[in-house]
């Protein structure tokens, strides 16, 4: 596949504005320059004049979620998210941001992606995220955003109770004849703030007849930092991980993070330039599924347990926009006998979670998350899914705020839970 | 007045503002405000009345003539912030609006009674309803059920000094001057419209949607032209050609063949057994018209997958090319397989990229020359080529514009189809309107007016 140049891709804008009503920025705020036509007007500026970027121009790709609902709904195919990563990388490398604001964010994602220093470092993170944020701190916030806020009790029992840190085994045999080897990423911010999660994707992959390998070498993906155009970083990570993974045997790499899944799908591309990497990372990239793809692609038996809740389906940006992956989780959960699967109005608006953005962006990323929450409370659920972290966090923050008892659980927790079930019954 | 998340002035955002979905022309804005009401949009238009500043009505800019470009700077007045839906009443068939509330909303908001709202522009994911009013917006199922001036019934209009005015009323029979009727198409050069009633239509009892294949652009124009000839009122009748069809290909896998070289999307509605006669009968037409296959989607799915491949079909050529003219000239049905043929030759003789997707069964064909901006050899050739299609459309007894309105874009080719005395009379009604011409200025009208930059 030929490779476009960044101009070329702008160029794909044929100004029709059917992004616009899909933005998050551009519903809350009307602004043109604040929607992807107009953010794709002002890179075109800078792209063809070969003007200089101004303060006021990256403030609106600065306030970009990457969050690439424009991309889904584009007809003329214009890959809005490898333009502004682009321009990210750019902003980064021309040191085109205030040193202090720089240095911050570079700190934020140090953490956010280093396994050790996260479980080490919740205080010294909020001092960052003051640096960062233009509006008061919200009180508590940021610690249960990184903790993954669980601070109510589970009226549905969840997965794994641990709540800190625990890698999974290097090896977790399929229950029965295995199918297939499936490798899982014990991720970053994965492994210390959403153990369960893990611990209840390995259980499913088992259950459902997968050997599960995760070869502890394998560190960060390098999402946030791609996200961030924190390239080089991200090409760093990517290139480790691509090495770190030839030496594992698996027929297929399995994410339970949007994010994560979606940046390992574009490895290729990140690389295309490292003649060393570039095939291997394409590669990698190929076998690369979001663990409820991977389910519905292989066929499993529903759980034979009962969940009788409400559940609403949050669509994770980077599952539904960049991944076009919206029909499997909903399938998935739709198995499960007692589940009502009730619809989510603007189901696939970001929740304004976008990575490091809520920390950077705090009022935009308030009003998308109490839109959010309304949104949630009117569906009448009691649970809600969705298929990423950074949102499944966010969202538990937004409803705790709102004095709501919904809870937020990864899409696989609901799953493991009903397997789970299913297991103890057949037992008994 | 307004707060100051409703005023924008900074030069970028300005820039992001300089042009619609149109780039050929373009003019920057020095403020842009974001009213929430009819009064406070009649508040800063009273306040650019008093001041003399030009002032330029914008919905989403999905327009392809150059309407919402501020030609001449001044305020662009965006109506975008006004998208509640207002009220509905099923049973009187009618729906109350802000004018910047989006097309497609509307037939959301209406479909659990069972209605819709029929002018259905491809565009209608994105678009305003002031921007259709102001546009007279059609659509594919125009063709049977009107465009959008037969589904306005009231309107209300903040006029060029500021006033605010109720025109039309909810009633089928409109009495006095027919005001709605005049401001439906105008551009908005006579106001800015804030609050529209619009006519409801029931959901048709059942729905024929037919897919025909052909060899050649020239069998599928033949069999349009018997179609209609045969007295058969399809509600939507859309031709694509071999273009459109790889460009949807590549983005979307539709399944359709790519060597076909155009497509006849027809729908048909009624019911029973008139409705299984007159397929027949289109199916039949189409075949002797050596169509290689017609099929009839056999699930709403399906058939939603064709309108969704109709609608797609323009986006779709940003893949083939940076940029593209959709041109919109209106012909006698009629005549469509030479106009067809005359316009491919001019094309060919200027060497410029050229495909077709249109409402066929209304002569209103959108010839689309795709270009690279960047490149002024060709941008010249296209604008040559642009015009000598728009004067083969008058020469035939056809006109310039079907449903894009004429903008800047058109201005100056409006009098290959108007006598002086024809331009005159729309210059009074203007300045009747807008004495001090600051309502959008240089669109439509040539001369004098539209030359002329206001103080
Ligand atoms: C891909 C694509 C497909 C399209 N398909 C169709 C089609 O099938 N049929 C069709 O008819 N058109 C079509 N269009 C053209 C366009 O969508 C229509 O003209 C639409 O009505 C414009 O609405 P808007 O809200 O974008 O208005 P804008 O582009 O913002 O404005 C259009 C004009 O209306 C004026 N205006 C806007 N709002 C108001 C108001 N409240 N009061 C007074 N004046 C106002 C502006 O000044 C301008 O002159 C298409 C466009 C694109 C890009
Ligand atoms: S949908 Fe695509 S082509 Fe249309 S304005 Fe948005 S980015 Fe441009
Ligand atoms: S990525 Fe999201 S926030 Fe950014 S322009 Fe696209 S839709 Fe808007």
């Amino acid at each position: 596949m030929s490779r476009k140049s960044p101009a070329d891709i702008a160029a794909g804008c044929i100004r029709c504005g059917f992004c616009l009503d899909a933005c998050p920025t551009f519903k809350l705020t009307a602004n043109e320059a604040e929607s992807p036509r107009g953010r794709i007007y002002l890179m075109r500026h800078v792209l063809d004049a070969g003007r200089p970027m101004d303060a006021a121009a990256l403030t609106h790709l600065d306030n970009c979620l990457g969050c690439r609902a424009c991309e889904a709904v584009c007809p003329s195919g214009v890959q809005y998210g490898l333009l502004i990563e682009g321009f990210r990388a750019r902003i980064e490398e021309e040191g085109l941001r205030p040193s202090a604001e720089a240095g911050a964010r570079g700190m934020l994602l140090d953490t956010l992606t280093d396994r050790g220093r996260l479980g080490a470092s919740l205080a010294g993170l909020s001092m960052v995220a003051g640096i960062l944020r233009k509006a008061p701190a919200m009180p508590g916030l940021f610690a249960r955003l990184l903790t993954g806020g669980q601070s109510h009790e589970a009226a549905v029992p969840l997965s794994g109770t641990g709540r800190s840190g625990g890698h999974l085994p290097a090896f977790t045999a399929a229950v029965g004849r295995a199918r297939c080897t499936v490798c899982l990423l014990d991720g970053c911010v994965m492994s210390v703030l959403f153990a369960n999660v893990n611990r209840a994707t390995a259980e499913l992959l088992s259950h459902c007849g997968c050997n599960v390998v995760c070869p502890h070498s394998a560190g960060c993906c390098g999402a946030l930092d791609a996200h961030a155009g924190r390239r080089e970083r991200a090409r760093q990570r990517a290139r480790a991980l691509v090495d770190a993974l030839e030496c594992a045997d698996y027929d297929v790499l399995v994410t339970n993070s949007a994010g994560c899944g979606s940046t390992l799908r574009e490895y290729g591309e990140l690389l295309a330039d490292d003649d060393r990497y570039a095939a291997r990372a394409a590669a990698l990239g190929a076998r690369t599924r979001d663990i409820s793809e991977f389910l519905v692609e292989l066929g499993v038996e529903p759980p034979t347990g009962r969940l009788d809740v409400t559940v609403a389906y949050h669509d994770a940006c980077h599952l539904a926009h960049a991944q076009r992956i919206t029909s499997p989780p909903r399938a998935l959960l739709r198995s499960i006998a007692g589940l009502a699967l009730v619809p989510l109005a603007e189901s696939d608006l970001c929740c304004g979670s976008a990575g490091t953005y809520n920390v950077t962006h705090p009022e935009t990323a308030a009003a998308l998350l109490e839109r959010k929450v309304a949104n949630i409370i009117a569906s009448g659920a009691s649970v809600v899914a969705a298929g990423n972290p950074g949102c499944i966090a966010w969202m538990r923050e937004g409803l705790a705020r709102a004095g709501s008892t919904i809870r937020v659980t990864h899409t696989v927790e609901l799953l493991a839970e009903a397997y789970r079930r299913g297991a103890s019954q057949a037992e008994a | 007045m307004l707060r100051a998340d409703q005023v924008l002035t900074d030069s970028v955002e300005m820039l992001a503002y300089e042009c619609d979905a149109y780039t050929i022309h373009k003019g920057r804005p020095d403020v842009v405000v974001h009213p929430e009401s009819t009064e406070q949009c009649a508040a800063v238009v009273r306040l650019c009345a008093r001041m003399g500043v030009p002032f330029t009505p914008r919905g989403t800019g999905t327009g392809l003539s150059g309407g919402a470009t501020p030609l001449y700077g001044g305020v662009v007045i965006s109506i975008m912030r006004m998208n509640r839906v207002l009220s509905i009443s099923p049973a009187d068939l009618r729906l109350r609006a802000q004018a910047g509330c989006i097309n497609s909303t509307i037939t959301r908001a209406v479909a659990p009674y069972g209605l819709h709202y029929a002018p259905d522009p491809s565009s209608q994911t994105a678009c305003t309803v002031g921007g259709n009013v102001a546009e007279n917006a059609s659509g594919p199922h125009t063709l049977k059920y009107g465009v959008t001036a037969n589904h306005v019934t009231a309107l209300t209009l903040v006029l060029p000094d500021g006033s605010v005015v109720e025109l039309g009323s909810d009633a089928d029979e409109p009495c006095g001057y027919d005001l709605v009727g005049l401001l439906v198409g105008s551009e908005g050069t006579l106001g800015i419209v804030t609050e529209v009633t619009v006519r409801l239509t029931p959901n048709p009892r059942e729905v024929r949607t037919l897919l025909a294949v052909f060899g050649s652009v020239d069998d599928a124009s033949r069999a349009v032209s018997r179609i209609i000839a045969a007295g058969i009122v399809p509600c939507a009748l859309e031709m694509m050609d071999s273009m459109i069809i790889n460009a949807l290909e590549d983005a979307f896998a539709m399944g359709f063949p790519r060597d076909a070289q155009a497509l006849l999307l027809v729908e048909l509605d009624g019911l029973g057994p008139g409705l299984d006669a007159e397929t027949a009968d289109v199916s039949d037409l189409c075949a002797e018209h050596n169509a290689r296959s017609v099929t009839a989607a056999a699930s709403e799915e399906e058939r939603a997958r064709l309108w969704f491949a109709r609608k797609q079909g323009v986006g779709v050529l940003g893949r083939v090319a940076p940029n593209k003219v959709t041109q919109d000239g209106v012909i006698p049905r009629s005549l469509l397989p030479e106009v067809l043929a005359r316009i491919r030759g001019i094309a060919e003789s200027h060497s410029v990229r050229l495909c077709n997707i249109f409402h066929a069964g209304d002569g209103n064909l959108h010839p689309c020359v795709i270009f690279d901006e960047r490149d002024a050899d060709e941008l010249r050739r296209v604008l040559v080529a642009n015009e000598e299609i728009l004067r083969l459309c008058v020469e035939v007894g056809g006109s310039i514009t079907g449903e894009h309105g004429v903008g800047v874009e058109k201005r100056d080719a409006m009098p290959l189809m108007f006598s002086e005395a024809d331009l005159a009379a729309m210059r009074r009604v203007k300045s009747a309107f807008d004495p001090a011409g600051l309502c959008n200025p240089g669109k439509i009208i040539p001369g004098p007016s539209a030359e002329a930059a206001p103080p």
